[in-house]
């Protein structure tokens, strides 16, 4: 039982990341139709604008502490936001009225470019990333760490306010009227512009956060940590039904659980095989997602 | 004649498809215009021109005498041009309010806001009573008044309409007709009214012009368009 929980903790602790990374996907899909593939190197970006802040910044802040953590993990959020608007700006944009593999060759050109960017300018090896110090927390036969329970807490804060951001304010309405139809928002007086900016903001500062998540839950960061992640939370984002932001958050939890399942099962070698296997199951099943509604493609 | 807005020479083209050839009208201010034609003629172009959400080949579209040609469709809302497209494209995943707050999101004063609201629900209580349902679950006629009435939430001066009457039943076009003009008359808005249902179309305006395969054809009061023979051939039924 104990074993049972453990597992689940470890699986809830993952897919709360991956949930974090696919809610971008699924918000930028939502409002261009588009897979930005780059999405899953903001994260990596994330990750190292957090271990540079806390060098170059670290001894301005109370060293080890959650003010400090924070302080630096916002400042790479909102970093990371801003390159996600730059990158929208500078290489997507100018391609909006094109055909959409343009724009997906494109990303994934943009992809490779932080990728190789990153191993110039950060180096190839990895580094150790070290936010907060760790502690073991046990409850019973359950052993707790101290950042697993950092990325529970975070990551529950980061979708509430998400979910206040999209279903309450203006702006946020205002996306979910763009990812609907760019027309007929424009003929509100939405500046479609500004408001695929601002998508692109929010899902980058949300893969930053996961990115810092990430890093503090595993020995090392490098310029190619992305990859694997990213990679699993387009699958989530698929999962929960591309496009829907609670099947993403949805779709990541259920990802990180099947994996950590299986990765406690004497089938641990396959894992992400399995995990994925699991995923093309569920979606002969439910084509269009978990939350997802079939809709006819608009033209 | 006092004219709130003025096309100069309009040309649209889609690829090799010229949709308007040089098309010249003008609106004057408070009236009610009307555009006629069939399937085809260029209508929805015409009013896909006017908001900026179809770029223009030449010609000029001016608004109380200041150019507004190639101006992108929120900053034409800002200007006081709302535009109730073909096939409504009501926000279906949006409830009836969030839609009619998406009408005012230019709007800053809250108190105006509220004061246009009311104005709305008052014109069509049914959108008050479907407030909290989605947008996407209301019936066509419902989806039309939801259209109307979010455009109406920019407090514009010009509201341009592309065929409200499409896919409702004729009682409940009747209705919406009345509405129409009782916008018009209470606040002041300029119309311009896109039609199949030319009867009806030529009824509640002033002027109307008659467009066929990108060109304007005919243009004349609307009581005398009805007379003439040609458009009683062509769009009246005989
Ligand atoms: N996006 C487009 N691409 C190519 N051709 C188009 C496009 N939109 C309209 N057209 C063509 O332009 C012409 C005018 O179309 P428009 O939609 O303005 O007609 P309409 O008068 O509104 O017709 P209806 O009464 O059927 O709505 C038509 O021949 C149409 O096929
Ligand atoms: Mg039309």
């Amino acid at each position: 039982m104990s074993e049972f929980l453990q597992q689940f903790l470890n699986g809830l602790a993952l897919g709360a990341i991956y949930a974090l990374i696919a809610l971008g996907y699924t918000m930028v899909y939502g409002v261009l139709r588009f897979i930005n593939f780059a999405h899953s190197d903001i994260f990596m970006v994330g990750a190292f604008a957090a271990y540079y802040f806390s060098n170059w910044f670290g001894r301005f802040l109370p060293p080890s502490s959650v003010l400090g953590a924070t302080i630096i993990t916002l400042a790479s959020m909102a970093a990371c936001a801003l390159l996600g608007v730059v990158i929208e700006k500078l290489a997507y944009r100018p391609l909006r009225d094109r055909s959409k593999l343009n724009v997906l060759i494109t990303a994934i050109g943009v992809s490779l470019f932080l990728e190789y960017a990153g191993q110039l300018w950060f180096g190839a090896d990895p580094k150790t990333f070290r936010l907060l110090p760790s502690q073991n927390v046990h409850v019973g036969d359950l052993v707790l760490n101290s950042n697993q329970l950092i990325v529970f807490g975070m990551t529950l804060i980061l979708l509430l306010a998400l979910r206040f951001i999209v279903m309450h304010t203006r702006i946020g309405t205002a996306m979910r009227a763009v990812s609907f139809n760019h027309q007929a928002a424009a003929l509100m007086g939405i500046n479609i512009d500004s408001i695929i900016s601002f998508t692109f903001a929010l899902g980058s500062a949300l893969a930053a956060a996961g990115g810092i998540l990430y890093a503090m839950n595993y020995p090392a960061i490098d310029p190619l940590m992305g990859v694997l992640p990213g990679l699993k939370a387009f699958v989530a984002a698929v999962l929960g039904g591309i496009g829907n932001i609670p099947g993403a958050a949805l779709g990541g939890v259920l990802l990180g659980l099947v994996e950590s399942f299986v990765r406690g099962s004497r089938f641990s070698t396959y894992a992400d095989a399995i995990a994925f296997a699991i995923l093309i199951l569920i979606l002969l099943f439910r084509p269009a997602g978990i939350l997802g509604k079939r809709v006819v493609e608009k033209v | 004649m006092n004219t709130l807005l003025e096309v100069q020479g309009l040309s649209v083209r889609y690829g090799v498809i010229t949709a308007l050839q040089s098309i010249s009208f003008s609106i004057p201010k408070g009236a009610i215009v009307t555009l006629i034609g069939s399937n085809g003629a260029g209508k929805t172009t015409t009013l896909r021109a006017i908001s900026g959400l179809q770029k223009s080949a030449g010609g000029e579209i001016r608004l109380e005498g200041t150019s507004i040609t190639g101006l992108k469709p929120h900053e034409l809302v800002r200007r006081g041009i709302a535009h109730v497209p073909e096939g409504r494209m009501v926000f279906a995943n949006l409830t009836v309010q969030e839609n009619l707050w998406m009408g005012a999101y230019l709007q800053r004063d809250r108190q105006a806001i509220r004061t246009t609201l009311d104005f709305v629900y008052a014109t069509f209580p049914r959108l008050q009573e479907r407030e909290k349902q989605l947008a996407g679950t209301l019936s066509g006629g419902e989806q039309q008044m939801l259209a109307i009435g979010r455009a109406l939430m920019s407090r514009p001066r010009f509201l341009m309409l592309d065929e409200p009457s499409l896919g409702i039943a004729p009682i409940l076009v009747k209705t919406i007709f009345a509405k129409i003009v009782e916008i018009n008359r209470q606040q002041g808005i300029t119309v311009l009214l896109v039609e199949q249902n030319a009867n009806l179309a030529l009824e509640v305006s002033s002027y109307g012009y008659v467009l066929e395969t990108g060109r304007i054809i005919l243009a004349n009061e609307s009581g005398k368009l009805r007379q003439d023979p040609q458009v009683r051939a062509a769009y009246l039924g005989g």
